[in-house]
């Protein structure tokens, strides 16, 4: 419980020191407001420490986090991350594009699995159908840029 | 030329073929959105927000304003069926709903909040046809200086007094405001915050701030609690009419509800939330049975309902009128004018008077339709609410990637979309309310823009914005605003002490 108060606290407090150092290069003109807002969250970070401190920091203690359904949507973010535009590291690819659909399709299975669906093939076809009409939906008629990848240039 | 006849104008915009059609694509987009559970009107406006470099302004706005009048409607089906409601201003009908329904009587319940929200919509939309002049008017007389206090007033009634903790509150527009001020400031050149990342010179994108707080949080929040057997959607058995019983007792929450919500929202402080409530507890008391309440009193179904549609209208007024959102939604919609380089304000209504009086037509219309859509169609909506959880979350990430992908091409976006998905995970699992990051983002740099203008005026003088008086009332109202809940306690406490002694 005291642990998940102090992650509340670091995060506000690192906010508010991470930002300090970053407008004193600047001149006085672009600076100003920027140091009020540094000002106001330091602020901010000591009044809910405190508040903390008295217990007064209401949260849902009650929930057990559900650390699967964490690791399925943190895995299916990833993946969605790494391949939609691929990787390139040092000039060579080392994970190749696959492109907007696929890495969706994957993306949709996972999460449906970290809400407790439990046929995995099955979300990855529904999520495949789903992606391709979004992409087609967005790309060719609403004329966003998704770019190509493996299945896409067959469209 | 009178209101009347440039409403008329505005009528003329808003009837031609492909408006109409814009106008029912928002309506049925946007009570879709309301009736899925994690889904709103603010993070749908977002994710279209690239159509308006496809669009003409016009026709954006109308999609946009029968989103967001559409989300009203939509919001109460679920809250009815669903006792999980689909905004956060529809917590209150779901109250009275809920119950109703679980007594069979879905189709009444679903009948009031319809024809309530839309003599309210009406009401309320009357009310912005009649008032945006005598506002612009006011606001013709604002210099910098009121600009910038009346955002400040803005900002601590949004953060502050809205919400449970005004310290949460404020942390979260805080960081909002950090979050605008990222890129080259507009004025100097200067690069701020960029933290030498070149993808970040030109600030970040609302969209994926919006997008990552409302959809990537959200689901990730959903995500890590325990899984619950889905909530059952009662089923409507009986047809969706009122009897003669129900119109009695409807009618006066209905006019009740539009007085109370549209001026509430037509305020700096806006909100949808606190008029419900307001209309709630007024109905519980002028109740002829009171008992009901709390066992499906059609009364708290009814005034809510209205509430949350005419506040909703009401919000447009400082937003078309003075450049001023009050809530994330119209903070997006404010993010879409300007990326068509218009400046909702004061000159708005002179410089793009087609624009704005066709959409004040168009909201006519949406809520007509949008009557239709709910009354005779409300089956096709419940079958929405029976989309399993899994394929909803999984659809609306596909849609989340989309709409930040799909703009800039830049895995960048993504990341950083995924960081304010995080940060919105912890927000909203230690209880921060979100919007006021929005507001914060999309206000903050214009605040800071008239007040870097004020003080050039001024020749740097910070006393002008106490020596206008103008300027001085709103200060004054927002330190109110802002110090006044404390002192009142604190006076409680020492009479208390007082007292005792």
């Amino acid at each position: 419980m005291l642990g998940v108060f102090m992650i509340g606290f670091a995060v506000v407090v690192a906010y508010a020191t991470a930002a300090i150092p970053q407008s004193t290069y600047a001149k006085i003109g672009p600076a100003v407001v920027p140091w009020a807002i540094t000002a106001g969250l330091f602020v901010l970070g000591i009044l809910l420490t405190l508040e903390g401190l008295r217990g007064g920091w209401w949260h849902d203690e009650a929930t057990q986090l559900d650390w699967r359904g964490i690791l399925w949507l943190g895995a299916g973010l990833l993946s969605n991350l790494v391949l939609i535009d691929g990787v390139e590291f040092g000039g060579k690819q080392l994970v190749p594009a696959f492109g907007f659909i696929l890495s969706s399709t994957l993306l949709f299975a996972c999460t449906a699995r970290a809400f407790g669906s439990p046929n995995f093939l099955r979300d990855g076809a529904i999520g495949f159908t789903l992606a391709l009409v979004a992409y087609v939906g967005f790309d060719r008629v609403l004329g966003y840029q998704i770019g190509s990848g493996l299945v896409e240039r067959f469209i | 030329m009178d209101t009347f006849s440039q409403l008329m104008q505005g009528f003329a915009i808003a009837l031609t073929p492909i408006n109409l059609l814009w106008c029912l694509v928002g309506v049925a987009v946007g009570t879709a959105i309301g009736v899925l559970p994690g889904l709103g009107p603010a993070l749908t406006i977002a994710l279209l927000l690239p159509i308006t470099t496809k669009v003409d302004p016009t026709a954006a706005f109308i999609l946009f304003a029968g989103i967001y009048y559409g989300a009203m409607y939509g919001g109460s089906t679920t809250s009815i069926l669903l006792n999980t409601p689909g905004e956060s201003a529809n917590i209150v009908t779901s109250l009275e709903g809920n119950k109703m329904a679980r007594k069979g009587r879905a189709g009444a319940a679903l009948a009031t909040a319809a024809i309530g929200s839309f003599v309210a919509g009406t009401i309320g939309t009357i009310g912005i046809t009649f008032m945006a002049e005598p506002v612009v008017k006011l606001a013709l007389k604002f210099g910098p200086a009121e600009y910038f206090s009346l955002m400040m007033l803005c900002f601590i009634t949004v953060a502050a007094v809205l919400g449970n903790s005004a310290i949460r509150g404020l942390t979260a527009l805080f960081v909002g405001m950090f979050l605008g001020m990222i890129g080259v400031d507009n004025q100097s050149g200067q690069l701020r915050f960029t933290f030498g990342v070149t993808e970040l010179y030109d600030g970040i994108n609302v969209i994926v701030v919006a997008v990552g707080l409302f959809a990537i949080g959200e689901t990730l929040w959903l995500a890590t609690r325990p899984k619950e057997q889905q909530e059952e959607v009662l089923e409507v058995k009986d047809s969706i009419m009122m009897n003669r019983e129900d119109w009695r007792r409807s009618w006066k929450p209905w006019l009740r509800g539009s007085l109370i919500g549209f001026p509430i929202g037509a305020m700096p402080a806006g909100g949808a939330e606190i008029p419900t409530f307001l209309s709630y507890s007024l109905e519980k008391k002028l109740s002829e049975k009171p008992e009901e309440f709390g066992h499906g009193a059609i009364e708290g179904v009814a005034g809510p309902e209205a509430a949350n549609n005419a506040s909703a209208a009401g919000v447009l007024v400082p937003m078309l009128a003075l450049g001023l959102p009050t809530s994330a939604t119209a903070a997006v919609m404010l993010s879409a004018f300007q990326s068509y380089g218009i400046n909702p304000g004061p000159q708005l209504l002179s410089t793009n008077g087609a624009l704005v009086w066709g959409l004040i037509a168009s909201l006519y219309i949406g809520n007509a339709m949008l009557l239709v859509l709910n009354l005779p169609l409300v089956g096709l909506w419940v079958k929405m609410l029976k989309i399993p959880a899994p394929h909803l979350y999984g659809g609306i990430l596909i849609f989340a990637t989309i709409g930040t992908y799909g703009i800039s091409r830049s895995v960048v976006d993504l990341m950083l979309l995924y960081a304010v998905g995080v940060m919105g995970f912890f927000m909203r699992r230690f209880d921060f309310p979100t919007a006021p990051v929005i507001i914060g983002m999309i206000l903050g740099p214009l605040a800071e823009m008239n007040f870097r203008q004020a003080m050039t005026i001024s020749q740097g003088d910070p006393m002008i914005f106490i020596q206008k008086p103008l300027s001085l009332f709103l200060l004054v109202l927002a330190a109110l605003a802002l110090l006044g809940p404390a002192l009142w306690g604190l006076t409680k406490r020492w009479r208390g002490v007082t007292g005792e002694a």
